[in-house]
């Protein structure tokens, strides 16, 4: 009773690039409404994105999303997208900062920058989850996650829209867990349940 | 404690040592910086330098100021552009430059100025719309070589094609090349845009208010800071306006998590533009 009362993880850190909308499309609207982790999305997007993944990701999903701010402490039960054109980087007392500096492997929000500092926040309480893309932003990030003692997933490069990445990342990390795109949210309410509330939070039902 | 975080405590202590020697030996103040940007400018430097540690980092640059303003350039994030955010340049001509031209004269500060792009961008915009000699504008940053190339406003001719989309888009009425000559490989900024302009060294962290101002320029700075600095050079910001003028700041920061929310209204939620409250 004592180890489950611990709750072992606080944060999970997805990145994705080519084919995500599909991909977190589905995923996120399968999460527990109460999930008790903070989930930050690094997706790449042109730097003139306007706000159309965070919203349409909202309206899909029963857990909250939005769009990640400078400075704003991480909550249980809600997803943080990294806003175009900036990096999203986690400070150690675990709030988020922002920054426009250079892109890193040509992308800005660049996974690796997120995972790295990350890594160093969350430690042991952290998953780091790789998805599609067409690059290899994300595999020395998630290097860094094993190296803390965090969980690794890779989505299975077979279930990838795009597979450069997925493989790219298991090429350069011994990754924990290998999963179907269908098995991810599944992964992450299982490790991380949150509590029940009456109006049935594992259902996406309304 | 396991090793990895033992490591990293140990790490976490030298970089304060190392920001803590920066400020005891050259003055400039990075202690409330973001930790997690920081370190990582800090790290990329100590890949690059071939040193071991911190510790050997700090050491180095105690005795290497040639090193030590190197690292500087590190600290201080240059990325910008002109007209940046087009969008934003269009709502400042749209909606605060009809409220500065009630004033005789104006006097903007453009706070962390970098290269200058984004301060000759806002000369354009006065001297279309008739205000350029009645304004004064103060361009100010801590690094004296970020400076110089501001001061002399030489661009790279291949980012120009990027510069005049967004002059366009931002609502320019002439040709952007009226405000450059392409000599070579770059383009240098018209003697004429500068005339207004007076750039000089000021540091947010360690100098104070020098002037009132009715417009203050501070954009993607702020995120560079921790919480308690943001909320510092806010209060400057606030000390340093007139009642009723305005502050501009980058497209993602927000007066959201800081003290000085209730003492500004926004009148531009997307472009974040704010304005002093007047004292009722």
């Amino acid at each position: 009773m004592k180890n489950r009362s611990r709750r072992r993880f606080a944060a999970a850190v997805i990145g994705v690039s080519a084919g995500g909308l599909n991909a977190l499309s589905r995923i996120l609207p399968l999460l527990h409404r109460h999930l008790a982790l903070s989930v930050l999305v690094v997706q790449h997007l042109r730097p003139d994105s306007d706000s159309y993944l965070v919203h349409h990701l909202a309206r899909l999903s029963t857990i909250r999303v939005k769009e990640a701010e400078d400075k704003e402490a991480v909550e249980p039960g809600t997803v943080y997208i990294a806003p175009p054109d900036y990096h999203l980087l986690v400070e150690s007392d675990r709030s988020l900062s922002l920054s426009a500096e250079e892109r890193v492997n040509f992308s800005r929000p660049s996974i690796d920058v997120t995972f790295e500092t990350a890594a160093e926040a969350f430690q042991d309480q952290l998953i780091g989850i790789v998805l599609t893309g067409a690059n290899n932003d994300g595999s020395r990030g998630l290097a860094r996650i094993k190296y803390f003692g965090g969980m690794t997933v890779v989505q299975s490069p077979e279930s990838a829209e795009y597979d450069i990445m997925p493989r790219s990342a298991i090429d350069a990390v011994d990754v924990d867990r290998i999963v179907p795109l269908d098995g991810i949210a599944g992964l992450l309410n299982t490790l991380a349940p949150g509590e029940i509330d009456g109006e049935g939070s594992h259902t996406a039902g309304r | 404690m396991n090793d990895t975080s033992t490591t990293l405590e140990k790490e976490r202590l030298e970089i304060r040592l190392l920001l803590e020697a920066i400020y005891l030996r050259y003055g400039f103040d990075f202690r409330d910086y973001s930790g997690a940007h920081t370190k990582r400018r800090l790290e990329n430097r100590l890949h690059l330098s071939g040193m071991a540690s911190f510790g050997e980092m700090q050491h180095r640059l105690i005795h290497d100021e040639g090193f030590f303003n190197e690292l500087l350039l590190d600290l201080s994030i240059n990325v910008t552009e002109m007209f940046r955010d087009p969008w934003f340049y269009r709502a400042v001509r749209e909606t605060v430059v009809p409220h500065l031209k009630t004033y005789p004269f104006i006097r903007s500060w453009h706070a962390g100025c970098s290269a200058g792009q984004e301060v000759y961008s806002m000369c354009i915009v006065l001297a279309e719309e008739g205000m350029k000699e009645r304004t004064q504008i103060y361009a100010t940053d801590f690094n004296e070589l970020i400076l110089d190339k501001a001061r002399a406003g030489i661009y790279p001719i291949e980012l120009v094609r990027n510069y005049t989309a967004n002059y366009h888009q931002a609502g320019g009425r002439k040709s952007f090349s009226d405000y450059y000559s392409a000599q070579y490989e770059h383009a240098i900024i018209n003697q004429e845009l500068k005339e207004r302009v007076l750039f000089s060294s000021h540091n947010l962290v360690t100098d104070g208010v020098f002037g009132e101002m009715h417009i203050i320029f501070c954009r993607n700075v702020l995120i560079y800071f921790n919480k308690s600095l943001q909320n510092r050079v806010l209060r400057l910001f606030y000390d340093t306006l007139c009642p009723g003028g305005f502050l501009c700041l980058g497209s993602k920061e927000s007066l959201k998590f800081t003290e000085v929310a209730g003492d500004f209204e926004c009148i531009a939620e997307k472009e974040k533009i704010f304005r002093k409250k007047r004292r009722s």
